[in-house]
């Protein structure tokens, strides 16, 4: 929902930044305000994962211009695990397996690091059991997940979902889904939609990374951007996503 | 990927210290004299002595095995110390006698030295290069018939007993590092259970070299006999040194009918620094034999010091339904190269083994499993179930298994797993995006993929143990 006296969560600068000597992001421009719903769109290889890894400070990627401020912060001053703790959340495109490191431990070793940073309470195993079992009803999971080791065996269907229930219980300020979207089936789609929808509020925003309507259907946008060639090219409302189904994007690099 | 990841930041070895006790050294260098000199300087029988020669002239006629995965300049075995030994050397009536300088090094290693210490329940034999400093709660000890002395004091005290064991399972031409400990062993730990006796407590020996240039060729000798069953740790340290250091230890375990024998070790001898420079060599052979019917043999090894680790914990089943485990975690970082695992060799019937082993490597390290599972024509229904699993950390180290399985007995049932994971950049930036540190995730990654072997630990040594493989890989992600 859009409010122009509510508070800036982020806020991005003529950002560039390069990975294996390739400069890939050329000067994005980007201004997040709390309750607000983002989608990035643009076609393979714009520069969307880059960006999103960026913001959560990936040792690969190197800024080489702008800036980046997250709740007033130089975002770029911070460690990626600072960043998190600070309320930034990415759920990855592409999330990677974990051997030997059961889902519970993770979330509930993420989930306590929050809380001390906050200066909250810790949970012992048995508290954060509750509070783990209310977050699976969020992405509808089975509690079966919990035991096994993070993402390893998991379909691609459920590595997507397991995202989203780490961002249920850490509960971020800023979460920038990925493609949470693709590889999802229908119903899927749909559950993890009303989960991400559930866990909006005025004090958080999301940016959604998606190449499809249909998710867009579920977790209406306040804002559509369009990136190419690292760069935000283009930024409406819902309607520029309904374009882009209908047309493409050639018209707009024609236009550009 | 990026220069990050190879950013490796190791915590010192903390154990490196070099205590300035005055030791008593033979002359360096190998010969039948300095054997004969070592016999008489520990008043040895001319039994043992004839052992030692034996195994001498048998080890001339050897060669260096080079088939390991290790690689390392050639040994100077003239080069190396045979014997060292803190100074003055009197018989040590109690704790209060032992030299202050080394009680305050055992208390820097968390040796538990004293009295009160020890009624934490482990009793302790401390091995200080070559000589057996104290065995701690022997009276008690004795008074249920248990044995556990050094090996020295078992010599002098129950000849027999050692006469008829001492190389009942490792020959003293087995190999070429056995004959060498064979034939110039100084001290080790002996430890006899008596018929029907559990024993009530942990036994434990830590073990330290200190002397530069001196090797240490201890021998370990544990005898279980029918119906008892004794549970066994070993641990040990070095200082830290520029030059390499010879280990070449022996260690032999006898389970008798329904026996039951749990060997477990965390090996943290210093590993050289992160350019390969100094640590111990590692040449150790253990083997337990189970002699008698439904005996049990577990090993279980942490092993994440040395330079060069070639170690294979052994099991022979010779009785009927013996049962032998191999529980393994061997982690390398820098360098640091091992080449180890275990043989499970099936002689009685229905006889079964089990084998976890866990590999980690780090840095630029080496780090093989060595694996045979072999089943003799009688061992009719014998069944083995292998699970090797290796862990990467970066990409420039190297994990490989080589398993060797040998069936002569069709009835037979051999399940072989193996895995191998990485963890690379992408894995600790999810921790880092979760708000976890490089360390937790580390210690997380460690505690999870070592889970299976570390349940084996007494709990003591498996909080020893997770702290130590955090110790050792601290930097070396991210
Ligand atoms: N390590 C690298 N070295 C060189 N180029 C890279 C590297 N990593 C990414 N790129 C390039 O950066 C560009 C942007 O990639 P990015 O993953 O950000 O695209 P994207 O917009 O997320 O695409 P998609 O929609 O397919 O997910 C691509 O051309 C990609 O090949
Ligand atoms: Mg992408």
């Amino acid at each position: 929902m859009i409010n122009k006296d509510s508070k800036v969560l982020l806020e991005v600068k003529n950002l560039r930044a390069e990975v294996g000597g390739v400069q890939i992001l050329k000067g994005v421009d980007l201004t997040i305000r709390t309750g607000e719903v983002h989608a990035i769109m643009g076609i393979n290889g714009s520069g969307k994962s880059t960006f999103s890894k960026v913001l959560a400070g990936h040792p690969d990627y190197a800024v080489t211009g702008g800036t980046a401020s997250f709740e007033g912060k130089d975002l770029f001053s911070l460690e990626p695990e600072e960043r998190a703790r600070a309320g930034l959340f990415l759920a990855f495109q592409y999330p990677v397996e974990i051997p030997g490191v059961s889902n519970s431990a993770l979330l509930r070793l993420a989930y306590n690091t929050l809380q001390s940073e906050r200066g909250l309470e810790e949970l012992d195993p048995l508290e954060f059991e509750d509070l783990v079992q209310e977050k699976l009803k969020v992405v509808e999971m089975d509690p079966s997940f919990l035991g096994r080791s993070v993402n390893e065996g998991f379909s691609g269907g459920e590595k997507k979902r397991n995202e989203i229930l780490q961002m249920a219980v850490l509960a971020p300020r800023l979460a920038i889904l990925d493609e949470t979207d693709s590889g999802l089936d229908i119903d899927a789609l749909r559950i993890v939609a009303n989960g991400v929808n559930s866990l909006l509020s005025p004090d958080n925003a999301v940016v959604m990374v998606t190449h499809y309507q249909r998710l867009l259907n579920y977790i209406v946008p306040d804002y559509v951007h369009v990136m190419d060639g690292g760069r935000i090219v283009r930024t409406g409302d819902k309607n520029l996503a309904l374009e882009l189904e209908a047309r493409g994007y050639d018209w707009l690099r024609a236009a550009a | 990927m990026s220069t990050a990841l190879h950013n490796l930041v190791n915590q010192p070895y903390k154990h490196g210290f070099v205590t300035d006790i005055e030791t008593e050294a033979v002359p360096k260098g190998l010969s039948e004299d300095v054997i004969r000199l070592i016999s008489k300087k520990k008043n040895e029988p001319e039994w043992l002595l004839e052992f030692r020669l034996q195994a001498y002239r048998h080890w001339l006629t050897m060669e260096e095995p080079s088939w390991a995965n290790v690689n390392y300049p050639k040994i100077d075995f003239q080069d190396i110390i045979y014997f060292a030994q803190p100074k003055p050397k009197k018989q040590l009536a109690s704790m209060d006698e032992v030299d202050p300088e080394l009680r305050r090094t055992f208390e820097k290693l968390g040796v538990p030295l004293h009295e009160q210490k020890l009624m934490t329940g482990v009793a302790v034999d401390v091995i200080f290069d070559s000589v057996s400093v104290t065995t701690t709660y022997k009276a008690k000890l004795a008074e249920i018939g248990i044995i556990f002395c050094s090996f020295s004091e078992a010599v002098r005290d129950y000849p027999d007993l050692v006469k008829q064991y001492l190389g009942s399972v490792v020959p003293s031409g087995d190999n070429f590092y056995a004959a060498l400990n064979s034939a110039v062993f100084t001290d080790g730990s002996f430890c006899f259970i008596p018929k029907g006796t559990k024993c009530p407590m942990d036994l434990s020996t830590y073990f330290r070299i200190n002397t530069e240039g001196s090797g240490q060729f201890e021998r370990t000798l544990i005898i279980a006999e029918e119906g008892s069953s004794v549970c066994y740790l070993e641990g040990c340290t070095a200082p830290q040194f520029d030059t390499n250091q010879l280990h070449a230890a022996v260690v032999e375990l006898v389970a008798l009918d329904n026996a039951d024998i749990k060997y477990s070790t965390v090996q943290n001898w210093y590993a050289g620094d992160e350019n390969g420079k100094g640590g111990i060599y590692n040449f150790v052979t253990k083997r337990g034999l189970c002699k008698g019917i439904n005996s049990k043999i577990s090993w279980t090894q942490v092993e994440t010091g040395s330079a060069i680790t070639w170690k294979y914990p052994s099991c022979v089943l010779l009785g009927d339904n013996s049962i032998g485990e191999f529980y393994s975690v061997a982690l390398t970082n820098h360098l640091q190269q091992a080449d180890t695992g275990t043989k499970m060799i099936h002689v009685g019937k229905n006889t079964r083994s089990k084998i976890i082993a866990k590999g980690i490597s780090a840095g630029r390290s080496n780090n093989s499993y060595r694996g045979l599972v072999k089943v003799g024509s009688r061992a009719a229904g014998a069944r083995n179930y292998s699970q090797c699993d290796s862990m990467l950390i970066g990409d420039r180290c190297i994990a490989n298994t080589f398993p060797t399985i040998d069936v002569q007995n069709t009835t037979a049932t051999i399940e072989h797993e193996a895995s191998t994971s990485k963890i690379g950049e992408d894995q600790m930036f999810f921790f880092a995006q979760r708000g976890i540190g490089s360390e937790e995730a580390i210690s997380m990654i460690i505690n999870g993929f070592c889970k299976d072997v570390f349940v084996h630990l007494p709990m003591e040594f498996a909080v020893e143990a997770t702290k130590l493989l955090g110790l050792k890989l601290e930097g070396s992600v991210g």
